[in-house]
C-alpha cells in the first residue's frame, strides 16, 4: 500500500511537470517552406531567452491553417493567404486570425544542371498546364519534360497554380512530398522541372536555377538576386505569413517581435529568404502593432 | 473459488473478442456514414467511372476514382508478380531444402523484414530503386508503378514466405514418403506433390500478402510520383487510393464534399481489402478441413 502511494505521488508529480512545460511551450505549425527558417529563428530565440520553449513542426500551410482554426497551435506558418472561407470558419470557432508577414520568398523554378534554360512566366504556365511537352519548344535541348510539383496540401502548390498557371496542373505532374524531394528529383532527372522555395536551392548543386522574365521582352532575373526579389523585378515572389489568434500578447508577441527585429531579419536573409519591403513593414504595424 | 476464476477469465476473453468485433463494426459504420453525404453532390456513377480526380481544382472540382483504382490494381498486381515466385521459392527452400540450422537462422530474419518501417522502404525507393529503374529502362526518373511494385513486393514477402512455409511443413509426411518411394526425385516431390497439396495455404498466404500491398500507404506515396493522371503503363507515375487519402485528408475542410469523398474512397478501399481477406480466410479454412 505504501509503495503504491509513493508511486502515485511520483506519477502525479511527473504529470504536473510535463503540464507546466506544455503550457509554456509555444506551438508553431504549418508551411514546409517556412519550417527551416522558423526553426532557426526559434533556436536563436531560445538561446537568448532561457526557459522559453518553442516547438516548430511542418506539414504544409493547409495543416498549419487547420491547426490555428481548431486552436491547436499558437502560430500558423502559411506560404499562402487564408481563404475567406477559412477565416470565416475560424471566427465561428472564436478564433480571430491576424496576419503577420515575416519574410519574402522568391519561388525558384529549377531544372537539371544539364538543361540551362531561361523562361518567361507564360512559358512556365504552358509547361505546367502541359500545353508544351518538349524542351525544344521553349529553347531547351530537347527531351520530354517531366513535371514535378508539390501535393495539394502545400501553400506553394496553391500559390504557383493561382499566380503562374491560372489554370489546372497537368495530371501527369508528379506530386512530391516536400521541397527537398523536388530538389532531389530534379537533380537526378535530366529533363525535369520543379518549383521550390529559394532557401532550398541556394546551396544545392547539380541544379539550374531558371532566370525568369515577367513577359516576353522583359529582362530575365534570378531569384538569387535579392534586389530583384525585393523590387518585384523577379516575377515569382510572395510574402510568407504567420497567422495568430487575436492581437498577439505575451510569449507570442515576444517571439514575433524577435522575428521582425533586425536580428531576426538577418537570419531571414541567411536562410535564403528576403527582407520585407516597406509595404509589408507597414502592414505588420497595422495588423498586429509590431 | 476456482470456478469463479475460470468464469471470470472466460468472460474476459469473450469481452476481448467482442471488443474487436465492435471496433470493426464501428469503423465500418463511420466509413459508411461519413462517405454517404458525398453522394448528395457527386453523382455516384461519376464517382465510380470518372477518370479525373481533382477536388481542389482551379475551376471545377471533379471526383473520379478510376485512375486511383487502376493505380492500386497495377502496383498490387506488379507486387504479386514479383513476390509470389520469390516467396514460394523461398518457402520451398526453407521447408524442404535448407538444413534445420539454416532454417532456424533464416526464418526469423525474414520475419524481421516485416518490421521495417514503410517510410524507410519508401526512402530506399527514392534513392536506390528509382535511379536503378531509370537506368534500366532509359527513363528520366524512376518514380513509377514498377518502383512501387518492387517495394510492395519486398513488404509482402515476409507474409507470403512465412505462411507458405507453414503450409508446406504441415503437408502430412506420408505424402512425401509415398512420392519418394515411387521413385520421384526430391525436386519432383516438392513441385508435383508438396506444393499442390499445400496450394490452398499458399494461395491464402498470397492473398494476405496482396491485402498488405493494397493497403500500404507511405511507401507508394513516396516512390510512385503520385501523379493523378490515368496511368498508361507500368513506366508511368501512379497514385493509389491510399496515397490520395493520405495526401488530402490532412488539410481538407471539415464536412466539405471533398472530405466526404475521401471517406468514400476509404470505403471502397475497405471493401476491397475486406473481400481479399475474406477470400483468403475461406481458402485457408477449406485447406484446414482437407487435412483433418
Amino acid at each position: 500500500m505504501k509503495r503504491f502511494l509513493v508511486l502515485s505521488i511520483v506519477v502525479a508529480l511527473l504529470l504536473c511537470v510535463s503540464n507546466v512545460q506544455a503550457g509554456d511551450m509555444l506551438q508553431i505549425k504549418g508551411s514546409d517552406t517556412l519550417i527551416n527558417l522558423v526553426q532557426r529563428l526559434s533556436e536563436v530565440y531560445m538561446q537568448k531567452n532561457p526557459g522559453k520553449y518553442i516547438s516548430v513542426t511542418g506539414g504544409g500551410s493547409g495543416t498549419g491553417i487547420a491547426a490555428i482554426i481548431n486552436g491547436k497551435c499558437d502560430i500558423a506558418n502559411a506560404s499562402r493567404l487564408m481563404k475567406p472561407k477559412e477565416v470565416e470558419q475560424a471566427s465561428k470557432g472564436g478564433v480571430n486570425v491576424k496576419r503577420v508577414v515575416v519574410a519574402m520568398d522568391g519561388l525558384s523554378v529549377i531544372t537539371n544542371a544539364n538543361n540551362p534554360v531561361n523562361l518567361t512566366v507564360d512559358q512556365i504556365g504552358k509547361i505546367y498546364r502541359s500545353e508544351v511537352s518538349d524542351w525544344s519548344e521553349v529553347g531547351g535541348k530537347g527531351g520530354k519534360i517531366t513535371l514535378y510539383g508539390r501535393q495539394s496540401n502545400s501553400g506553394t502548390f496553391v500559390f504557383f497554380r493561382d499566380a503562374i498557371l491560372k489554370g489546372e496542373y497537368a495530371g501527369t505532374m508528379r506530386r512530391m512530398n516536400g521541397n527537398a524531394q523536388i530538389v532531389e528529383a530534379v537533380k537526378q532527372d535530366k529533363t525535369g522541372i520543379g518549383y521550390v522555395g529559394v532557401g532550398y536551392v541556394k546551396k544545392a548543386k547539380g541544379l539550374n536555377i531558371v532566370k525568369v522574365a515577367a513577359r516576353e521582352g522583359a529582362p530575365y532575373s534570378s531569384p538569387l538576386n535579392s534586389e530583384d526579389v525585393k523590387s518585384g523585378t523577379y516575377p515569382i515572389a510572395r510574402p510568407l505569413n504567420q497567422y495568430v489568434n487575436g492581437t498577439p500578447m505575451g510569449a507570442v508577441a515576444d517571439f514575433i517581435a524577435f522575428e521582425l527585429s533586425d536580428e531576426g531579419q538577418k537570419i531571414v536573409e541567411e536562410e535564403g529568404f528576403f527582407l520585407l519591403p516597406q509595404e509589408y513593414v507597414d502592414f505588420n504595424k497595422k495588423s498586429v502593432g509590431l | 473459488m476456482r470456478r469463479v476464476k475460470d468464469k471470470m477469465i472466460h468472460g474476459l476473453f469473450f469481452l476481448n473478442g467482442i471488443f474487436v468485433v465492435a471496433i470493426l463494426l464501428g469503423i465500418f459504420s463511420l466509413l459508411v456514414f461519413t462517405a454517404f453525404p458525398a453522394f448528395k453532390e457527386i453523382n455516384i456513377l461519376d464517382f465510380l467511372t470518372g477518370s479525373i480526380w481533382n477536388p481542389d481544382a482551379y475551376l471545377e472540382p471533379s471526383y473520379g476514382i478510376v485512375p486511383m483504382l487502376v493505380s492500386t490494381f497495377m502496383v498490387t498486381l506488379g507486387a504479386l508478380v514479383v513476390a509470389i515466385p520469390i516467396g514460394i521459392g523461398a518457402a520451398a527452400y526453407l521447408s524442404d531444402v535448407a538444413s534445420p540450422r539454416v532454417r532456424e537462422v533464416t526464418k526469423p530474419i525474414i520475419e524481421i523484414l516485416a518490421g521495417i518501417p514503410s517510410v524507410v522502404i519508401g526512402f530506399l525507393g527514392i534513392v536506390l530503386v528509382g535511379p536503378f529503374i531509370a537506368k534500366v529502362f532509359g527513363l528520366s526518373n524512376g518514380l513509377n508503378a514498377i518502383n512501387g511494385s518492387i517495394l510492395l513486393a519486398v513488404m509482402a514477402l515476409p507474409t507470403i514466405i512465412s505462411m507458405s512455409e507453414d503450409a508446406l511443413t504441415s503437408v502430412p509426411s506420408n505424402y512425401e514418403q509415398a512420392s519418394l518411394a515411387l521413385g520421384a526425385t526430391k525436386w519432383q516431390t516438392v513441385i508435383k506433390v508438396k506444393i499442390p497439396a499445400a496450394l490452398s495455404g499458399i494461395i491464402a498466404a498470397c492473398m494476405l500478402g496482396m491485402g498488405r500491398a493494397v493497403g500500404e500507404t507511405m511507401t507508394v506515396l513516396m516512390a510512385t510520383g503520385c501523379a493523378p493522371a490515368m496511368p498508361k503503363g507500368f513506366l508511368d507515375s501512379v497514385r493509389t487510393m491510399t496515397s490520395t487519402i493520405a495526401i488530402e485528408l490532412g488539410e481538407v475542410a471539415y464536412n466539405s464534399t471533398h472530405y466526404y469523398a475521401l471517406f468514400a474512397v476509404g470505403l471502397v478501399l475497405f471493401i476491397i481489402t475486406f473481400i481479399i481477406n475474406m477470400t483468403s480466410d475461406i481458402i485457408l479454412h477449406k485447406y484446414e478441413k482437407v487435412h483433418r
